[in-house]
């Protein structure tokens, strides 16, 4: 308890005016805290020193595990006092301090005795303090009294018991899902907040079971709940249900809609937003559903309140997105709404305005906007910027006065993130409407010329690099750029030396000009800077010919990098200087974070500007180290991939085994992950005898057993297999588990000295074709697609049968295949009839791979595909087609 | 998916921005330096504007935060981005005013400081690891008072309050029903 004394200088400093907790110290509060172990308790002063504990914790002091232990304990003493302030305050403190299991203990017969108590208080509270420090064990104890407290007569002492099981129902659901019947009957409660209650938890019961939530709401829907509170669930569970109904009825009515719209003529506010909401959330709602909410909302708008004020415009921007028509209609509140003192708000009013606003508005609007830009903060700036953005979009005539606008602030102060957001949309405005490229390419250009963010300066740098040399006169962005080189920094003027080589590469008119710039940027004072200029003068020829640039000199100047760079990174970091030259070939291309391995190839493109091979990333070097580190396995070459590991027993079983598999060119090897649960027991000899009878391809090699695998530290075993070089051989293998079992003292920890030989059997393990596919994905998947060629194209249809969805044909696609998909095609937009998804993968032997799948609706639930592979070799083309005609 | 409205924290502060008492229900913030960076961001944000009469709102970092204040003291209660306004200024309200029901109309630091415990008991009665238990201000103020009045408490006075507290939750009761 003799804690050093903590001096709070600051504290004293600071408050002037009296605090009671003036020069609070926390080795004296725990001194203090001694009271509690008098035999003559005095309520009075026991409370005042938890009051001083609790101000201590909520200042963010903490208390070491010895100090939260000796408190703890004493507080415990204070179950003697019959004073209930003092009780509820001990409620309190023990919850701050969550105790461990073995301290639990200690209270657990006080607090059962509380939960029996005939004070309502005490039952309530030690409902509510039990579930939350208790485990699963201690609940099968008490489960009978919570039962008894959610039919209990008093409201609080059921709604303890009903909010302590929704958070116990994440720890342990299957305890609390007994509960089902008393929280039905709970439902039926006369007290508001019980029936608020016991909805939310009924609900999380039931949400696996949808016919169940089903008959939830259509019965609950019929009558009224009594709490705004219980109302606004029954509207969220409501438009749950109409979610997941949404297909089977395309034709005629929606169910509940009328139950929504019922609720916008509620007495209680946030029963009639939460209905708005839902009803503008709709899948495809029509523009007759959404006139009632959209005129509550309208009332809203006129509130004095601001928080209803903000609410609505915050829904009807939403809507704007999707239904600017039938936002119009508030445009006149939404234009008062642009001086609300509230700049939330006036910001989003703004924004809506400019989503819903028709081209003759434009001009009207950014007059205003410019006013009212200055007094906002940045982040609501960005807002702005980003409708701006849209609206220049949706009306490309306006684009000059838009493109004005941006420029306009664009020079004045600002913090990254909103130079960020305006350079990007300017970006976004030259791509897309080409009209506006050369004036906006300008107003880049300036604005590097006086720009802070080195960030900045060089992503608008490698954008000029690109553009620039299309436009009708690229010399004039020379100034712009060779200024840099003097002025910046050295990333700057890197970035810098790396466009004008661009710009020289693509117009053969300025190369001259571009040399000469270039041969005097080989002065730099940065290594980087003059790297890159000896590098652009040798590759475009800068001895003084003139020649034309080649593809392969195009292709690296503006190709791009289709590693991951956090892999890069990593294999640089990895790198030791040797002899051998670092190779990024060796890199892993592999996006997701799973586990999977590749093993160095040897260089062949020693240039390191082709087209580097799949791996993985962090784990890969994992993998490969223990791999190489096993002499069995060490002939067998590079490793081609890795999988996830897949579970082979149930959880919570006695071992705990997983596999991995590793994919070699002619080889297989499974690596099982084996923990032992059991602390009474430790194995040896661990080995696991594989059945390949299912899998003719494969024929076992090597194994290497576990020599020990004590209790709950895991161990690893291996078992190979030879297959055909190359070939994707697919199979199902049977695995036991294998070992010798001896018997361990928990008190001193010592194994027997005679073991049992036992087996355990696993569940089975398959090599599918997924597993011989690397995801790769490529950064712009047109460019890939184009530049592949359609040399060995394959295109076929396929009927892919009654599905549940369209989103759930293309999932099942993606992982048969196990292949990436790019640019987030994967996503399937809710209710389209057609979809198109784009995979990127390597094959096995390293050959890149691209699919495009074009899914539809063919019928009522029948899926039909498209699938069209183009590969660099049609061997690989011919096997995808495979994979997908076989699965 | 989470439908059940969520609180993240409840705050009170001072008028430099200081804790007077906070409640965390999310493990959004894990650390009290990420806690504090979070207030601090809170204060900044709203320490101009005038939430006096009216509960205000604002949004960042994809939080609403709905906030009142009275003299030096500084309310506010979190939710996530997709939470109904309207429920986190009800649990606002229910805090504000049983906070002023407890220190019986003197709202200042100096006020709450003295009763932090009643303030702390009332953080307590609002919310239960973010499930929100009870909005009514009469009913959270009258639940906690109650409490402290008992055994030890000799003034007559506070039983007067407690009676009064506990006809007003009987009559915010019978009105609920």
């Amino acid at each position: 308890m003799a804690q050093p004394l903590v001096k709070k200088d600051d504290d004293r400093d600071e408050e002037a005016d009296y605090s009671p907790f003036l020069g609070i110290e926390k080795g004296a509060v725990l001194q203090e805290a001694r009271v509690f172990n008098d035999p003559q308790l005095d309520p009075r002063r026991c409370s005042q020193v938890i009051t001083k504990l609790l101000y201590l914790l909520n200042q963010g002091e903490s208390f070491t595990k010895v100090e939260a232990t000796e408190v703890f304990f004493s507080v415990t003493k204070l179950f003697q006092s019959k004073d209930i302030g003092l009780r509820r305050m001990v409620y309190v403190m023990i919850k701050e301090l969550s105790p461990s299991a073995d301290e639990v203990i200690i209270v657990t017969s006080s607090l059962m005795k509380d939960m029996t108590s005939k004070t309502d208080m005490y039952r309530a509270n030690a409902i509510r303090v039990l579930c939350r420090i208790t485990d699963g064990t201690l609940l099968t104890q008490i489960e009978r009294y919570l039962k008894q407290a959610i039919v209990d007569k008093n409201p609080v002492v059921a709604s303890a018991a009903l909010v302590s099981g929704i958070h116990l129902l994440q720890t342990n659901p299957e305890i609390v899902k007994r509960w089902s019947n008393e929280v039905q009957e709970a439902v039926q409660s006369r007290a508001a907040l019980v029936q608020f209650h016991a909805l939310a938890l009924l609900h999380q019961i039931r949400q696996k079971d949808r016919l169940a939530v089903n008959k939830l709401v259509s019965s609950l829907t019929r009558g009224s709940a009594r709490s705004p509170l219980a109302q606004c669930l029954l509207i969220r569970y409501t438009s749950q249900v109409i979610r997941e109904s949404a297909n089977n009825t395309q034709t005629g009515d929606r169910p509940f809609y009328d139950f929504l719209e019922g609720c916008l003529r509620h007495k209680a506010e946030m029963v009639i937003f939460e209905a708005a909401r839902a009803i503008t959330e709709l899948n495809g709602v029509t523009s007759r559903e959404l006139t009632p909410a959209i005129t509550v909302l309208q009332l809203f708008l006129s509130s004095s309140k601001p928080v209803l004020r903000f609410a609505a415009v915050r829904t009807l921007n939403k809507v704007a997105m999707t239904h600017p028509t039938a936002v119009t209609n508030c445009n006149i509140d939404m234009e008062s709404l642009i001086s609300d003192q509230n700049r939330s708000i006036a910001t989003l009013a703004i924004t809506t305005l400019l989503k819903t606003g028709n081209e003759s508005s434009v001009d009207r609007l950014m007059k205003q906007i410019t006013n009212f830009m200055s007094d906002i903060a940045d982040e609501f700036k960005i807002v702005v910027v980003e409708a701006i953005r849209s609206l220049c979009l949706k009306f490309p005539l306006k684009h000059r006065s838009l493109m004005n606008f941006l420029s306009n602030i664009l020079r004045e102060e600002g913090g990254f993130e909103y130079k960020k957001a305006i350079v990007d949309s300017i970006v976004i405005l030259i791509r897309d409407i080409p009209e506006a490229k050369e004036t906006g390419l300008l107003h880049l250009c300036e604005f590097i010329e006086d720009c802070e963010f080195t960030y900045l300066s060089t992503q608008i740098l490698h954008f000029l690099g690109i553009e620039g040399p299309k436009t009708s006169d690229p010399s004039k962005y020379i100034r712009y750029i060779y200024n840099r080189v003097h002025l910046e920094n050295a990333t700057v003027r890197a970035g810098a030396v790396s466009t004008l080589a661009k710009f020289g590469a693509m117009v053969d008119g300025l190369k001259p000009r571009i040399f000469v710039l270039l041969r005097r940027c080989l002065f730099d004072t940065d290594d980087e800077v003059r790297d890159r200029a000896t590098l652009y003068l040798n590759t475009l020829g800068g001895d003084g010919a003139v020649v034309e640039t080649g593809a392969d000199v195009k292709e690296f100047l503006f190709g791009s990098l289709d590693i991951p760079l956090v892999n890069l990174e990593n294999s640089l970091k990895n790198y030791e200087a040797s002899e051998k030259p670092f190779d990024i070939n060796s890199v892993p291309k592999e996006v997701k974070t799973q586990p999977l391995t590749e093993k160095k190839a040897p260089g062949k493109k020693p240039t390191g500007l082709g087209a580097p091979p799949p791996g993985p990333p962090t784990t890969v070097d994992a993998y490969e180290k223990l791999l190489s580190s096993i002499p069995q396995f060490a002939k067998f070459g590079k490793l081609f991939k890795s999988s996830a590991p897949v579970e082979l027993t149930e959880a919570e079983t006695e071992y705990a085994v997983s596999v991995v598999k590793h994919i070699f060119d002619g080889h297989v090897v499974f690596q099982y992950n084996c923990t032992n649960t059991v602390p009474e027991q430790l194995l040896e000899n661990v080995t696991v005898i594989v059945d390949a009878s299912e899998a003719e391809e494969f024929a076992e090699v090597a194994s290497k057993p576990l020599r020990s695998l004590p209790y709950d530290s895991p161990g690893q075993t291996f078992v190979a297999f030879e297959k055909p070089d190359g070939v994707p051989a697919v199979g199902k293998f049977s695995n036991m588990l294998r070992f010798i079992v001896k018997e361990v003292d928990p008190s001193t920890g010592e194994a027997e000295e005679d073991g049992v030989e036992d087996e355990y059997q696993l569940e089975d393990l398959e090599v599918v074709a997924a597993d011989y596919i690397l995801k790769v994905g490529v950064s712009n998947f047109r460019n890939a697609w184009e530049s592949m060629g359609a040399d060995f194209e394959r295109v076929d249809e396929y009927g892919l049968g009654p599905r549940d969805s369209l989103a759930e044909a293309v999932n099942a696609v993606i992982d048969l295949l196990g292949m990436q998909p790019c640019e987030g095609t994967e996503a399937v937009p809710p209710n389209s009839r057609s979809h198109t998804c784009l995979l990127s993968g390597v094959y096995i032997g390293n050959v890149k791979v691209l699919v495009r799948l074009q899914f539809g609706l063919d019928g009522p639930k029948e899926v039909a595909m498209k699938l069209a592979v183009r590969s660099e070799d049609e061997i690989v083309s011919d096997a995808i087609h495979e994979i997908v005609a076989s699965g | 998916m989470e439908l059940c409205p969520l609180i993240k924290n409840i705050l009170l502060l001072d008028s430099e921005g200081k804790r007077i008492a906070v409640k965390y229900y999310s493990d959004d913030w894990p650390t009290n330096s990420a806690k504090e960076a979070f207030e601090k961001a809170v204060f900044a944000k709203t320490q101009k504007t005038n939430a006096r009469t009216e509960a205000e709102i604002t949004m960042f970092d994809n939080y609403i935060v709905v906030y009142k204040f009275v003299q030096d003291l500084h309310f506010f209660v979190t939710g996530g981005e997709n939470e109904n306004e309207i429920i986190l200024a009800t649990v606002l309200q229910g805090f504000f005013d049983a906070v002023g029901l407890l220190l019986r109309g003197n709202e200042d630091k100096k006020e709450a400081l003295e009763n932090l415990d009643l303030i702390l008991l009332c953080l307590d009665e609002i919310v239960d690891g973010g499930v929100i238990l009870e909005t009514d201000a009469n009913v959270i103020a009258g639940k906690v008072d109650s409490h402290s009045m008992d055994a030890g408490a000799p003034l007559s006075e506070q039983t007067i309050t407690q009676a009064l507290a506990t006809a007003r939750e009987h009559l915010a009761r019978s009105l609920l029903q």
